[in-house]
């Protein structure tokens, strides 16, 4: 990997102030970018930690009954701190990558990078998060634009991610077990107007809505409701580890599985 | 090149890094602690996990810079005072947890954190914990008995494969 000037700011405004240098970016838990960057797909003349900023750190639940998880909060940190108020997401938190990534990884390094197999996106289109950072607050359904391509501008970074506590929810995972990320995952979550179902490791667009599901589940949240729907359209991920056909038809699977499950 | 300093095995060193200088290379290179290994240097294969503040975390993947001042724990500092081996270290060897031994530093620290959290896991709480370490050469499961062993359960009917 190429050098770089490093910072590690312990204040928001010091770390937004860094990142206005040339070519300055962003380091949460450095599991994806260090990689990237020892393969000089990435090449930042600058990197700021955002490791030592404890108003990016925690998990809390809010007045209006989301569970708001600092943008530098480990996975690790996730599984344990909100086991009880939101089992899906701790759980999700829980069977990211393995231990050592978990201790490492971070929330906010997750949904900036928006791997189109990442778990992180799923819970957050599923649950209708909002994504807050240094300048706005950007809601899940206007956050995610493409594989790897988000809403967020040049040196802006996620601060907090707020996850609206559903009545049910469950998100299942089909592991990929060489890369250990989501062959394909499923998010469901069932809230008092309606369900949501939110779907990563399928499609080449990245992290979707499966919109004929959510009507299915909004009318009857039992997994029998998804029995005549077709397996989801769109421009499905075929590799080596599995074709288009087979992902779509995996997608219908683990969302009547996570039906099963939400609890 | 910044001088950097943090506790490794409960001493306090230094070394100089560059910004870009891994963890890894820190203790192999700078403080010529070379038990910590380098696998694949891609994050996949776990040789190289050390703990940082008490967590199991791939040293291949995190600067040093980034971790300057911590506490940090690798292989050289799991024997006993006496230079005995430590519990997890001797239940590898007296359950053939190891051929070539390429795994087995990280083997142990990811044993060590997982008994420190869950001190009578299952034999599959083990090889999910296990996830993220490879080992090219025992197929695992003398590895997996050895941390029951070092966890003070009973492995005798655990068969040896
Ligand atoms: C072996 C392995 C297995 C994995 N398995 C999974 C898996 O099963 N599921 C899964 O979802 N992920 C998996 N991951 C990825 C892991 O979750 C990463 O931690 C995560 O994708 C990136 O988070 P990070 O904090 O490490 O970010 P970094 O690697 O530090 O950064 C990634 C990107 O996000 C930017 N960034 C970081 N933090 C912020 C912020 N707060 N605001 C704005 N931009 C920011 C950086 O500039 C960079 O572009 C795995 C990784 C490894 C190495
Ligand atoms: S050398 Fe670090 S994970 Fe393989
Ligand atoms: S003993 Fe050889 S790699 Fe594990």
């Amino acid at each position: 990997m190429y050098n770089f000037e490093f910072t590690k700011p312990t204040t928001i405004a010091d770390a937004v102030a860094a990142l206005k240098a040339d070519e300055a970016q962003a380091l949460g838990g450095g599991q994806t970018l260090l990689p990237t960057m020892k393969q000089r797909l990435a090449a930042p003349s600058s990197l700021v930690s955002l490791t030592a900023i404890p108003e990016m750190q925690g998990v809390c639940m809010s007045d209006a009954n989301e569970v708001c998880v600092g943008g530098a909060t480990p996975h690790a940190s996730v599984a344990i701190h909100a086991a009880t108020m939101f089992p899906a997401l701790a759980a999700l938190a829980n069977r990211i990558g393995d231990p050592a990534v978990r201790n490492r990884g971070t929330v906010g390094g997750s949904l900036a990078n928006n791997d189109p197999s990442a778990c992180y996106p799923a819970a957050a289109l599923g649950t209708g998060a909002t994504i807050k950072t240094n300048t706005r607050e950007i809601a899940a359904d206007d956050y995610f634009q493409g594989m790897f391509t988000t809403a967020l501008e040049d040196g802006e970074i996620i601060t907090e991610v707020r996850f609206p506590v559903p009545e049910k929810a469950n998100y299942q995972k089909f592991v990929q077990p060489a890369s250990r990320f989501a062959l394909v995952g499923v998010f469901v979550a069932k809230y008092a107007d309606g369900a949501r179902v939110a779907v990563t490791g399928a499609s080449s667009d990245g992290v979707f809505r499966w919109a004929e599901a959510e009507a299915a589940l909004s009318a009857d949240f039992s997994a029998g409701a998804l029995a005549g729907l077709a397996v989801p359209g769109g421009d499905m991920i075929s590799d080596l580890h599995g074709s288009g056909e087979y992902r779509a038809h995996l997608v219908k699977v683990m969302t009547g599985r996570a039906v099963t499950a939400a609890a | 090149m910044t001088k950097v300093t943090m506790t490794v095995n409960g001493k306090s060193v230094s070394a100089d890094s560059e910004a870009r200088t891994l963890l890894s290379e820190f203790l192999r290179e700078g403080l010529r602690l070379t038990g910590t290994h380098v696998g694949c240097d891609t994050s996949q294969c776990g040789a190289c996990v050390v703990h940082v503040d008490g967590l199991a975390v791939k040293s291949c993947t995190v600067l040093a810079q980034d971790v300057a001042g911590a506490e940090v724990r690798t292989i050289e500092g799991m024997a006993n005072a006496d230079g005995s081996l430590g519990v997890i270290q001797q239940a590898f060897q007296d359950h053939h947890g190891l051929q070539c031994g390429f795994c087995t530093p990280g083997m142990v620290m990811t044993a060590a954190s997982l008994l420190k959290d869950n001190p009578k896991p299952t034999e599959h709480e083990v090889r999910e914990y296990l996830e993220g370490n490879i080992c090219r050469c025992t197929g695992y499961h003398n590895i997996v008995k050895a941390i029951m062993a070092a966890s003070g359960q009973d492995v005798s009917a655990i068969a040896a494969e």
